[in-house]
């Protein structure tokens, strides 16, 4: 039996397998078990059929996926798709029935005048962070790759202390965001707070403010961290693609007499624009998510009244503390919704031809 | 940015890191580029962004330093006599140390876990040719996408259901899940780069699909596992928003972010600041000391991690 196997495989016209042939209907059993043991206990019957490499293989590939696509099936695809069925429903978290009411809960959004002050202020860091944060960062990667003087046989070199910026720039990207935000809570505290110590120490005692208590402030002091944040990143992600940047554009940049702002605008920028694209989306999403810095360093996470409260801490509230899931979920939706809305946006944009050097 | 990009960009990245370090080279003088006062300005503002950067760490250190009476009549003294009270109390009364050591377990169980399941899903979606493999990489790559925030109320629930709420089993599982996509995405463009000729030898000597992933295939794999096993344990170590929401019930179990957005807040009505910075102090000291040994490997896996 197993001879008669071999040699059906080696004939060369074997491209078209009879299907029965080598497969006794009595074998299945056999073939479902050697599916679910190890390869080791296969019986032989199977091992020697000519199909068994598939089986093996099948085999390897079904085990492996198993329990990575489990657990991301159970607590990462089932939340998400029970989000959109749970957002049209009114269900309140605390018991287990719910009515079904469709869209209510998106038009009672329409009208809530505090997810409006949420969506305002969220929006407000979507544009304003990417701009301060990728602006500074790719200044200051400019400068760590070609601020410094010419040396002589290089068209363009960093500043002295390049790599120092850079360790000291990361810092805060290596620390975690709670910690953040408890340092600049302290950074900001009127009275024990070093801003206010240092405008005092200035002589400019009167310009020292209520920093996270004043409501035209406070949303500029979280936008403020939120940036402090990221720039670090930016300044490596920048300074390595612009590392990877041919020396001799620079050299014919050079000769043609280009300074230093047209070697940037006309050559460095163009040439490192997929990762300034990149890099402006991720900030986006970062400066919509905000949560942590919110939630732990503002007043009443959100205040004072509503002027730092961002979206995603309004769904945090609504979720877990007046008990409404499935309206906090409807404000997750739109949240997404927003997010996938800018991604498009940027992307459409800045679509440009592609560079290759 | 595609994946196989960021992998090139972690190669090339080394040499960025040279430019800057010629800082002992001479000088030619009278070299200078144009627009000094620029140059002068552009180079002072470096130095400013050093002190915004570090300062408010290095205020921190040095206050935990210092006497909680102290630090409210002075934010800017310097420690009198070194003493260590603060840690002391941070470590012990405000239980830095306890929460410490539960970040430290759930670490324990979701780094390996997620390093495990994410390279084995991906070498499998980047080496074998199946029915639904494209549509599993979709799935994978498609969960970078979207906000934990939008499925966190639903994702309460099922923990709940599964008796995981407030238990680090539970903890650690969402941590591996909220992993996989992006860990799978990278190591799948990863194992992509890999010579396939190795494994093909393998195999014809007779190793099974198994021993040739753990023997072969997986230590080759070293440097894009050093990458994303770097991005991972910072994110986790990190993470605040899936405890708090997942694992606030008991304060025993709390993790050292929690702990401290806490210690924040009971510092606000107990005025004991020093206990405060003490204890993110001991909170960030440590990740910073690391990065500066590894700062180099540090910056490519979170840089090439972040770009997708």
């Amino acid at each position: 039996m197993a001879n008669d196997v071999r040699t059906v495989e080696r004939k060369p016209t074997d491209t078209a397998p009879r299907k029965e042939e080598g497969t006794p209907l009595g074998d299945y059993p056999l073939y479902a078990a050697a599916f679910f043991l190890p390869p080791r206990l296969t019986p032989e019957r199977v091992k020697n059929n000519r199909r068994y490499r598939a089986l093996d293989t099948y085999r390897f590939i079904c085990w492996f996926l198993l329990i990575p696509l489990v657990i991301y099936a159970i607590f990462v695809i089932s939340p998400f798709l029970q989000a959109f069925y749970y957002s049209l429903t009114d269900w309140t978290g605390y018991s287990s029935d719910f009515a079904f009411v469709g869209l209510d809960n998106y038009a009672r959004l329409l009208d809530d005048s505090t997810f409006w002050a949420s969506m305002r202020n969220s929006l407000l860091l979507l544009v304003a962070a990417p701009v301060v944060t990728l602006g500074l960062g790719l200044f200051f990667a400019f400068m760590l790759q070609a601020g410094g003087r010419h040396k002589k046989n290089e068209a363009i070199s960093g500043v002295r202390g390049a790599k120092f910026y850079k360790v000291v720039y990361f810092f805060p990207q290596v620390i975690s965001v709670a910690i953040i935000g408890v340092v600049w809570a302290a950074m900001y505290d009127p009275i024990t707070g070093p801003l206010n110590g240092i405008l005092r120490a200035a002589g400019l005692g009167s310009l020292a403010q209520n920093w996270l208590a004043d409501p035209k402030l406070a949303l500029g002091s979280v936008l403020f961290v939120l940036c402090w944040m990221f720039i670090g990143f930016y300044v490596v992600l920048f300074s390595a693609a612009m590392g990877s940047i041919p020396k001799d554009i620079y050299e014919a940049a050079l000769l043609d007499g280009a300074s230093r702002p047209t070697t940037f605008f006309r050559v460095t920028l163009p040439l490192i624009w997929d990762t300034v694209q990149t890099g402006w989306i991720y900030m986006g999403i970062q400066a919509l998510d905000a949560f942590a810095i919110v939630h732990i360093m503002t007043i009443n996470k959100g205040g004072p009244g509503q002027s730092t409260l961002v979206t995603p801490v309004f769904l945090y509230k609504k979720a877990f503390d007046v008990g409404q899931a499935g309206y906090a979920t409807a404000v997750g939706v739109v949240l997404l919704l927003v997010t996938m809305v800018f991604a498009a946006i940027m992307m459409l944009l800045s679509r440009r031809e592609r560079i290759e050097y | 940015m595609s994946a196989t990009q960021s992998a090139e960009l972690t190669h090339t990245a080394p040499q960025t890191g040279e430019h800057g370090g010629t800082a002992h080279e001479k000088v030619p003088k009278g070299q200078g580029t144009e627009g000094g006062v620029l140059n002068v300005f552009s180079n002072a503002f470096l130095v400013l962004w050093v002190v915004m950067a570090a300062g408010p760490l290095v205020w921190v250190m040095v206050n935990s330093l210092r006497d909680s009476g102290a630090i409210e009549g002075d934010p800017f003294g310097w420690p009198t006599s070194l003493s260590f009270e603060n840690f002391t109390n941070a470590w012990s009364e405000a239980n830095i140390g306890q929460y410490a050591l539960n970040s430290a377990i759930v670490l324990a169980g979701s780094l390996p876990g997620t390093m495990l399941l994410g390279s084995m899903a991906a070498y499998v979606i980047a080496r074998y040719a199946f029915p639904g493999n494209r549509v599993i990489y979709l799935l994978f790559a498609g969960g970078m996408m979207f906000p934990i925030i939008l499925a966190v109320v639903p994702l309460f629930f099922v923990m709940d259901n599964f008796g995981l709420l407030d238990t680090r089993q539970g903890l650690m599982l969402a941590y591996i899940a909220y992993s996989l996509p992006f860990t799978t995405f990278f190591m799948t463009a990863f194992f992509r780069t890999l010579p396939g000729s190795v494994a093909e030898a393998a195999t014809i000597d007779g190793a099974s699909h198994t021993r040739t992933f753990f023997q072969i295939m997986l230590p080759m794999a070293k440097p894009g596992l050093i990458s994303i096993g770097i991005f991972n344990f910072l994110g986790q170590w990190n993470q605040f928003f899936l405890p708090l929401a997942l694992n606030s019930e008991h304060e025993d179990r709390a993790l050292l972010t929690q702990g401290l957005a806490e210690l924040s807040v009971s510092q606000g009505y107990e005025g004991d600041w020093g206990a405060l910075f003490a204890g993110l102090s001991i909170a960030m000291v440590p990740i910073l000391v690391v990065y500066m040994v590894f700062q180099r490997q540090v910056q490519q896996g979170l840089t090439a991690g972040a770009v997708k």
